[in-house]
């Protein structure tokens, strides 16, 4: 495996070995020493055509500890930003000698473009592009899951995941979707209709309009960040009807089973998707998630560049 | 001065009857088994396909504005290479074609280039706005002589300037060629709405979006009785509106272009932009329902809509990429391989559908005639057994965006002749 650009890049044996080990790391990362001389001497760009403070950081942080030098390369007052094409920035990047180009990027497929186009040889693994996908973060979300509730099996089968919200725009939603039904857990879509792409049907998930009924069901409960704006463009009529359905409020906690727990890829808007009680809640593994974060990202950095050296990539 | 003799020698008429053909000058001048002229040059075209040349009713040639991406020349050059022998100059470039100044410089760029017609499309709107109309019966008038109006790329979204733009036509014996798209249902969308769009997190161009405007119009026209032409049909649904409004007695026509009839909404899993047109790739069902309405007369021609666009515009994030693709050089080869290969279609259909109708729904003067005695000479010639390999490095055209790289295609246009005169022989332009 090359790059990391959508979660059908990944067999179950690649899932399931990425999730092991960053459970290995994850038993370094609780240690006195944070540090791994694995990828000293490696280059890794982080490419964040878009802002994002908490993936770029987990995504240094998963780079650092594996002793892999670091250069960070973000939207505002770089050349992207004046206009600079993706082409030529790869182009920089190949020049500078970079072994992995981690890129976050409002264009959905713009990771696919840079890996498939040639302009670099080095990997490219996707932090989120548009409304695609963010493969990591599904990663990080299994392995909190498989923590909570996996019962010390490698998989999830048999476990049931609601994905709440925004599912329209939601690269988490779609990345998510895919990684937990490879694992064998059973998905279900909980949203307005109007926040489900035409086309919804196709994918292995149930879909409901009705978080109520969903609720007591599911071991996972994860939440999706609904953006302010989306009620300018017809999407529901104001934020409190939204909550009222598809909130997760004190109320709905209670009709969640006692080991369910609760997820959300942040940042959250309390108030609108989760009450802040709820998000502060025993049953909460969010902050967890940022956690593991790192760990799973050391895990993705480690399966692509660990033992290939430096420019050796053949083609 | 003597005059130019050729003889198209061993070819095959479009009904499939053996023929050799005599151009003199300008014009033919005898189709007959056994004609020879001693001072002739004789071409031998034994196992080819004699057709009518080819009219495209929709092309981009971008100049004025754009000749970074390609020339009226350059277009032209494509048009002879893939058997035209007249071109349609959409009206969107910049200065838009809304004035006969306009349609006039282009006409003219045609007639210097002189390896085919070209027939300037004037604006329906002033600007591709969709407001006011442009000078319509000014291009009408002019050298250029327009009869054919369209916004191409911009749809004439507003009722009452689609209405008041059918009837005022009337006049100019005109027609409207509509771009179908509901400008509210599409506001940044980027591929076909379905199940791949689902996937790939792509805004979705719903079908509704372009069926919602042909039936609207194709009522609109009914009512002021004028006529109608439903650019680029992409949909099922917009052909079964078509069927129901052709049944009515509306005096509508509709076109496909090669790519909607071969490509599906799967290539965009690339994100590739070199498959990114406006109107998007649909899905097999709507391919196979395009062949089958192109076959049965509810769909009347193919048409490229030819749209060359710089590199810098299709090698980037598919979602700033511009839309369309290089039409022109592969047109007939697509036909081939989707409509006469697969039985759908004899080659007599390919004349009318790629020659004779298109020339007839823009009144194009001396074009479209069909291989006849005293006929302008214009004719293509395809050798339908050879193969041949797609290289967007040796295209005719100043752009290399085709979607067909590396396509072996069935079917190579070795000869065209426009009025008399080889515009391409053995394959290569004149």
């Amino acid at each position: 495996m090359r790059h990391l650009l959508s979660i059908n890049d990944l067999s179950l044996t690649d899932a399931i070995g990425i999730l092991d080990t960053a459970t290995e790391l994850s038993r370094i990362s609780d240690g006195q020493v944070k540090k791994l001389p694995t990828l000293r001497g490696r280059t890794i760009v982080n490419l964040f055509a878009e802002d994002s403070t908490r993936t770029r950081i987990s995504f240094e942080a998963a780079a650092k500890r594996l002793s892999a030098d670091v250069i960070n390369f973000s939207a505002k007052g770089s050349s992207i930003s004046k206009g600079e094409s993706l082409k030529d920035t790869a182009m920089t990047l190949q020049a500078m000698g970079a072994d992995a180009v981690v890129i976050r990027h409002g264009a959905s497929g713009a990771p696919q473009r840079l890996a498939d186009l040639e302009w670099m040889t080095g990997s490219v693994i996707n932090a989120g592009d548009g409304t695609h996908e963010h493969p990591s973060q599904a990663l990080l979300d299994a392995f909190t899951i498989r923590k909570h509730l996996g019962k010390g099996a490698a998989d999830l089968a048999g476990i049931k995941v609601a994905i709440v919200g925004d599912v329209l725009h939601s690269r988490v939603a779609r990345s998510n979707v895919l990684l937990l039904n490879l694992l064998g857990a059973h998905v279900t879509l909980v949203a307005p209709p109007t926040l489900l792409p035409v086309g919804v049907e196709s994918w292995p998930a149930t879909i409901s309009y009705d978080l109520d009924s969903v609720l007591s069901q599911v071991d996972v409960v994860m939440m999706l960040r609904v953006q302010q704006e989306r009620m300018s463009d017809l999407f529901f009529p104001n934020a409190r009807e939204y909550s009222r359905y598809f909130g997760l409020n004190l109320q709905r906690l209670a009709l969640m089973q006692p080991h369910a727990i609760i997820m959300h890829p942040g940042p959250m808007n309390r108030g609108l998707e989760i009450a802040a009680e709820v998000a502060d809640s025993a049953r909460s593994v969010i902050v967890e998630q940022v956690a593991n974060g790192v760990s799973v990202r050391m895990a993705i950095l480690y399966v692509l560049l660990a033992g290939a050296p430096s420019g050796s990539e053949s083609n | 001065m003597s005059e130019t003799k050729f003889v198209l020698k061993g070819g095959s008429l479009p009904d499939g009857s053996m023929r050799n053909i005599l151009i003199v000058g300008d014009s033919i001048s005898a189709i007959d088994a056994t004609v020879n002229e001693a001072d002739a040059t004789i071409i031998d075209v034994t196992g080819s396909v004699i057709l009518p040349g080819l009219v495209d009713l929709h092309t981009h040639l971008r100049e004025p504005g754009r000749e970074d991406a390609e020339t009226v020349e350059s277009a032209s050059r494509a048009g002879a290479k893939g058997g035209f022998t007249a071109l349609s100059a959409m009206a969107n470039t910049s200065p838009v074609a809304d004035n006969a100044g306009v349609v006039e410089q282009v006409y003219r760029l045609g007639q210097a280039a002189g390896l085919l017609d070209v027939f300037p499309i004037g604006a329906v709107t002033q600007g591709l706005k969709g407001e006011a109309l442009s000078e319509i019966g000014a291009m009408a008038d002019s050298v250029a002589r327009v009869r054919v109006f369209s916004d191409d790329g911009m749809c004439v979204f507003d009722p009452l300037v689609m209405r008041r733009a059918l009837e005022y036509i009337k006049k100019f014996d005109g027609v409207i060629a509509q771009h179908a798209q509901e400008p509210r249902l599409t506001v940044g969308s980027q591929m076909n709405e379905g199940e791949i769009s689902a996937r790939l997190g792509l805004r979705g161009w719903p079908a509704i979006a372009e069926e919602a405007i042909i039936a609207r119009d194709v009522l609109l026209t009914d009512h002021v009785q004028s006529r109608l032409h439903v650019c680029h049909v992409t949909t099922a649904g917009g052909v079964e509106i078509i069927r129901w409004a052709k049944a009515r007695g509306i005096n509508v026509t509709a076109e496909v272009t090669p790519h909607h009839l071969l490509l599906t909404d799967e290539l965009a899993s690339t994100y590739d932009p070199i498959f990114k047109v406006n109107p998007p790739l649909r899905t097999e069902k709507d391919v196979q329902a395009l062949r089958e309405a192109l076959a049965d007369g509810t769909i009347d021609i193919v048409a490229t809509d030819h749209a060359p666009h710089t590199m810098e515009s299709k090698e980037c994030e598919w979602q700033e990429a511009s839309f369309g693709m290089l039409g022109l050089e592969t047109a007939l080869s697509i036909v081939q391989k989707t409509m006469v290969d697969t039985g759908l279609l004899t080659w007599q259909g390919v004349a009318t559908r790629m020659s004779t109708a298109p020339a007839a729904i823009g009144a194009y003067f001396d074009q479209g005639q069909g291989l006849v005695v005293g006929a302008r000479a214009h004719i293509s010639v395809i050798d339908p057994s050879k193969t041949w390999i797609v290289d967007r490095d040796i295209v005719q055209s100043r752009s290399r965006n085709t979607p067909f790289h590396g396509y072996e295609l069935p079917g190579v246009v070795t000869h065209t002749f426009f009025k008399g005169k080889a515009t391409l022989i053995d394959g290569v332009v004149a």
